[in-house]
């Protein structure tokens, strides 16, 4: 099965900021149901159903995905939102 | 087991003693009883493991959160789950009705339950693909079907939003 590559938002940013990016990713888990991981996608990212799926299939396909980069503190932010849905992931600095 | 949808409520309707038992073993089994695995599950780092400073502040400030959050919901669920206490040792068929606005913390309860299980168990992929093993057995065997049967039902639930 071949999968479209999905798209990962990044945020606008002032010059100042251009030297912090990171990014949030989610890893593979094989306990959390494929259309939950889905709803939590739209639901945290406001991500039409589509894009939510592109980005649970290259999780389940392939580990991890890259769900939005941009600022430090939003990026935390998007991580404690997935943790309180119970998805593994983690922020990382872009290098 | 019926399951439907009855104006604000998703209804289990025929539920026989087993899996009404079942059901009323999510909220305990969703606590990680200081199994290590199932904690670090549940609190999984926030980072890969480079950034101890991130990971220290979020122990420190977020994981208090996250446990708020997921003992509200689980005790949410077990306040649902009253509706199935009094007869235990009855073996009549029994009926649970759980608030539409509940859905949410049910979606959380039965999932942290199923992931602590999961973690407890050290369960392998291949093991949870499973869905045709039986469930008499091992007490191994009994876990993956409560954690096969929770998942049934949040996806009934998730349809149910999704609707």
């Amino acid at each position: 099965m071949t999968t479209a590559e999905p798209t990962i938002e990044k945020e606008a940013r002032s010059e100042e900021d251009l030297d912090v990016p990171w990014q949030v990713v989610v890893h593979n888990d094989p306990v959390n149901l494929m259309s939950y991981v889905t709803m939590v996608f739209q639901r945290v990212f406001g991500y039409p159903r589509e894009k939510a799926e592109r980005h649970m299939l290259e999780v389940h396909l392939k580990g991890r995905s890259v769900l939005w980069s941009g600022m430090r503190e939003r990026a935390e932010l998007y991580v404690q939102q997935l943790h309180g849905y119970l998805l593994l992931a983690t922020l990382e600095k872009v290098y | 087991m019926e399951i439907c949808r009855r104006k604000n409520q998703i209804e289990l309707s025929e539920l026989d003693p087993f899996l009404a038992e079942l059901l009323r073993q999510i909220p305990a089994s969703a606590d990680p009883g200081g199994v290590p695995a199932a904690d670090e599950r549940l609190f999984s780092p926030p980072t890969d493991g480079k950034e101890a400073e991130i990971c220290a502040e979020w122990k420190l400030y977020v994981q208090p959160e996250l446990q708020r959050l997921f003992q509200t919901a689980t005790q949410t669920v077990a306040a649902d789950l009253e509706q199935l206490n009094g007869n235990e040792k009855s073996f009549v068929n029994r009926t649970l009705r759980i608030p539409s606005k509940h859905a949410q913390a049910w979606l959380s309860a039965l999932n942290q339950a199923r992931l602590v299980i999961a973690a407890k168990n050290n369960f392998t992929e291949t093991e949870l693909n499973d869905h045709f093993r039986s469930p008499i057995g091992s007490r191994r065997d009994l876990s993956l079907f409560q954690v096969n049967f929770y998942g049934f039902l949040q996806e009934f639930i998730l349809r149910e939003l999704e609707s």
